[in-house]
């Protein structure tokens, strides 16, 4: 039976490892190898690396970094951030990454994954969409671009259509919170999309993690949890199984 | 044990991060050259086909090395110990329904199908990505010192059906799939041993330690 994924969700800016609150003020929480290390030693069962200062300052992929990280790591590894160019996923692929989150190049042009599934497969794609609530709507949020007159779940729906293998829901509102995730919007892609979905955006307990499952999420993605309080990802699956929830314990 | 004489070859043929298999033999203290060099392969006791991608731009850019007369050389004549790893698995079977029919190269009879749920109530989601449980249908020496029904990480669309009796895995996902195939010298498996932790590396090492005696 497939388990559900507990993916840490870190964020790279100045050649560290940092973690932000509602996508502002940066926390670092360690050296990009050796927080690496650590996951791969705790069994986690994926990691999402987004390299924010290249996405936001159109500065060229840390390719250094993500090849060292890529060496500690015997389990998937998506690097997100600055990826614009089928070159561009050429070279994280061959740093070592598994897949590639693609947020902005997907916005201004969604053919994008579609070029990258052909040549490198659906799987090694992840449309990453960052989400913010205004005036009690759900609206597509950019940190370039700010909040945009656009429906998540159709823009899901146009990133799976084009042949995205996965989508990574970000709420920005409740990123970095440790609030619990956004169950309403979990609910609104409930049964909407053929692709598996990652939340990702507020995990405090592990009780969270159920929350989330139960409206709909496939994987859960956090880093607030792992680094802040003294839940350990086994702690969070012991919490999901005991709710009936497979998950990968060995 | 590995020996100086072993010498892994993971074929390159341009589909998808070979880098990641060749670092999962260096962390158990092995060295596994990429290549796609006819001389390298000849030369080597184990060859290792991974791969990501479309099954026919596969047979495409194995066709186009000129590297399926001599994998069928190495493989079924030499009888050389060969893994195949997700994609790697697929094409080894007669033929894949991914994008049209295609033909492989045909060493288990076997065909690659799409996934489809579209009968099902709630269909299961499409890629089937992440952990998952492969369970022990006929022992092979890959599987030693790995529990039944320990996880490993897949992402595919596609999967192997076909003969029964080189089965050593299936794993289920709505169906019972083959998750992994053992037919003398060969080995595959749909899921990605370099990226499943413990046991993934532990089936890499078991890889290594089959003994080449009998090969060449």
């Amino acid at each position: 039976m497939l388990k559900h994924r507990i993916i840490p969700c870190v964020l790279l800016k100045n050649w560290q490892l940092v973690k932000s609150v509602q996508f502002g003020s940066f926390r670092t929480i360690g050296h990009p190898t050796t927080t690496v290390r650590v996951y791969n030693a705790r069994n986690v069962d994926e990691l999402i690396v987004l390299d924010i200062d290249a996405s936001l300052n159109d500065e060229p992929i840390n390719i250094e970094v993500i090849t060292d990280m890529a060496n500690e790591c015997f389990m998937p590894l998506t690097i997100g951030g600055g990826i614009k160019t089928i070159d561009d996923v050429y070279s994280v692929l061959n740093a070592g990454a598994d897949k590639i989150a693609v947020n902005s190049k997907a916005l201004t042009s969604p053919s994008f994954l579609n070029e990258v599934a052909t040549i490198f497969g659906a799987q090694c794609v992840v449309a990453s969409i960052d989400i913010k609530k205004i005036d009690g709507q759900y609206r597509v949020y950019n940190k370039k671009f700010g909040v945009l007159d656009m429906d998540p779940v159709e823009l899901a729906q146009e990133y799976a259509h084009q042949g995205a293998g996965e989508i990574l829901l970000t709420s920005v509102d409740h990123e970095g919170t440790a609030q619990g995730y956004d169950l309403e919007l979990l609910t609104l892609f409930r049964d909407k999309l053929p692709i598996p979905i990652i939340i990702n955006g507020g995990m405090g307990t592990p009780t969270h993690g159920t929350d989330a499952l139960a409206c709909g999420a496939d994987a859960l993605a956090a880093a607030y949890i792992f680094h802040f309080t003294q839940y350990t990802p086994r702690m969070i699956k012991e919490e999901l199984m005991q709710h009936r929830y497979p998950v990968r314990l060995s | 044990m590995n020996t100086l004489s072993d010498n892994i070859v993971i074929i390159d043929y341009k589909m998808g991060n070979l880098r990641s298999v060749q670092k999962a033999f260096e962390h158990i203290g092995t060295k596994a050259v990429i290549s796609n060099d006819p001389e390298v392969i000849q030369n080597a006791s184990k060859l290792v086909l991974p791969g990501v991608g479309a099954f026919k731009d596969a047979m495409h850019n194995l066709s186009s090395l000129g590297l399926i007369d001599l994998l069928n050389d190495e493989v079924i004549r030499k009888k050389k110990y060969f893994l195949g790893i997700c994609l790697g698995m697929q094409l080894i079977a007669s033929k894949s329904y991914e994008f049209g029919e295609t033909k492989g190269l045909g060493w288990i009879d076997a065909e690659i199908v799409r996934f489809d749920f579209s009968a099902h109530e709630h269909p299961l989601k499409i890629p089937h990505v992440g952990w998952n449980s492969a369970s022990y249908v006929n022992p092979s020496p890959l599987f030693e010192h790995i529990p039944d029904n320990s996880d490993f990480y897949f992402v595919h669309s596609y999967f192997f059906q076909g003969d029964k009796r080189y089965v050593s895995s299936t794993t289920d996902y709505g169906i019972d799939f083959i998750s992994s195939v053992h037919k003398e010298n060969i080995f595959a498996t749909q899921f990605h041993p370099e990226k499943s932790q413990t046991h993934g590396l532990q089936i890499i090492k078991n890889f290594v330690d089959l003994k080449s005696d009998a090969v060449c």
